[in-house]
């Protein structure tokens, strides 16, 4: 057991990627099986450790993985090494498109330009580039039209574990504006259209 | 409009003395719109300020009053040169629309209805849902400020992949490829009805995800998918730049074999 910590400090140590607890298990796995539940009580132990030897870094949970990063204490010092300017930070049309995205997916251009009352093909575009949103697939309507998600690295960004962890999650999947569209497909019931097209498509795997 | 194809082959330099801004140089020329809108970011926007700012009642948004402040921003922005996004009038439709509608005696239908139909309801319910994201927004700006003061291990490129290059496609098998696909594509069913807007850059994008995807894929499933022969065309152009940027390489085991998609690991 006591080895396994260490084995595990030591892929985190050298990944910058999240690294999926079926993953370590897989590579810890050698003739007799590991199994991914010893490996996140490992991973317990070794967040207690660093936290009760005030180390200068921690284990996160993030988009579906482990990781590790520095305190955000030491920001300032770790900043003049790079001598890097803060990353370009996301703008608020990009901001507001990457929610509606992120609570809404699956979701079409047509649908997102719905919420925002704008156009929104440069933010795409941008959104796109950054690789915070992918495609994946088309909507089965008139004109076929793309189907935006978010990807794993919108989780890295905003140091999320899943879609679960996004604010007021509930209470936003759930459309209130009654289209023509959506009262089509709930066949037009009652009250607040929330379709099943609504639920997000869980977390991001690739 | 951001269709600049990087390093393309012309190179026709600007002259010293060619001082007059024609029109776009390189890819600044959208930026300029972008910068204009940012007043407010859209129609929505606007409505909300206004409702903020005159403590408006949300849910009985007074209609002539409002439609007046919001001619009045048009007005000004048309006075300051802005480019009125086409976004802004349509909201203004509305808006006069809507103000109309209240004005009109109420119609038979509604006398089927249970609740009193306001014709404000949609536009208020439009408004509620914005100002929900427009909120979510700002957490999420405050979340990515926190993820800045973190910092995780570099990327790492000495993860060497052992794999041997099998035959590198010449052009024409491709362009070959690429025939066969559009003939197949004449047979199907294809339609255009909501047309996705194109360029080759966006599809560069879109190729270079699948290759994150997956290291290797095929070139028919490129165009699968494909809505459009103009879809079929942009996304062809856009492998053809990546090929020639050196990005990707296409190759096949063995000559017949299905054409495949790689990225350039050098």
């Amino acid at each position: 057991m006591n080895d396994i910590k260490t084995i595990i400090e030591a892929l985190l140590f050298v990944t910058g990627e999240p690294l999926a607890p079926k993953d370590i298990a897989d590579i810890l796995s050698d003739g007799e099986r590991v199994r991914t539940r010893d490996v996140m009580n490992a991973i317990d132990e070794l967040k207690a450790e660093y936290a009760g030897t005030g180390r200068s870094f921690a284990i996160e949970n993030i988009a579906g993985g482990y990781r590790l990063h520095t305190l955000p204490r030491f920001e300032r010092w770790i900043a003049k090494l790079f001598k890097q300017p803060t990353k370009s930070r996301l703008s608020q049309p990009s901001l507001e498109t990457l929610a509606i995205i992120a609570y809404r997916q699956p979701i079409t251009r047509v649908e997102i330009e719905r919420v925002r009352g704008v156009n929104v093909d440069g933010v795409i575009r941008s959104l796109m580039d950054r690789g915070l949103i992918t495609i994946r697939g088309r909507k089965p309507v008139a004109g076929r039209p793309f189907l935006y998600l978010t990807t794993r690295e919108f989780l890295e960004h905003f140091g999320l574990k899943d879609l679960g962890e996004l604010p007021m999650a509930e209470e936003l999947r759930k459309s209130i504006t009654r289209t023509k569209e959506t009262t089509l497909e709930v066949n037009s019931s009652g009250a607040e259209g929330s379709t099943d097209e609504n639920r997000p498509a869980g977390r991001e795997d690739s | 409009m951001n269709g600049e194809i990087p390093g393309t082959p012309n190179g026709d330099v600007p002259s010293l003395g060619d001082i007059m801004p024609k029109g776009g140089v390189g890819g600044s020329c959208s930026e300029g719109y972008r910068v204009k809108l940012e007043i407010f970011e859209g129609p929505l926007d606007l409505l909300l300020y206004l409702i903020r700012r005159d403590e408006i009642d949300i849910y009985d948004i007074p209609m002539t009053n409002i439609t007046g402040q919001y001619m009045e921003y048009l007005d000004i922005m048309r006075m300051l040169d802005l480019d009125i996004a086409s976004d802004f009038l349509v909201m203004a439709a509305t808006l006069i629309y809507i103000k109309s509608r209240m004005l009109l005696p109420p119609e038979e239908r509604e006398e089927e209805e249970e609740e009193e139909y306001d014709p404000r309801m949609d536009l208020v319910r439009q408004l509620l849902e914005y100002r929900k994201f427009k909120d979510v927004a700002t957490q999420l700006q405050a979340m990515e400020e926190e993820r800045e003061k973190l910092f995780r291990r570099a990327e790492q490129d000495n993860l060497p992949k052992g794999e041997q290059p099998a035959l590198d496609v010449g052009i024409f098998e491709l362009l070959s490829a690429f025939s066969e696909v559009l003939k197949r594509s004449d047979a199907g069913k294809l339609r255009e009805i909501v047309e996705d807007r194109f360029t080759v850059s966006d599809r560069i994008v879109y190729i270079l995800g699948m290759l994150r995807k997956s290291a290797a894929i095929k070139f028919y499933s490129l165009f699968t998918d494909a809505a459009s022969r103009t879809e079929i065309v942009v996304t062809f152009l856009a492998l053809l730049e990546l090929m020639r940027s050196k990005k990707v390489r296409v190759r096949q085991e063995r000559a017949f074999d299905p054409i495949e998609i790689i990225t350039c690991s050098a």
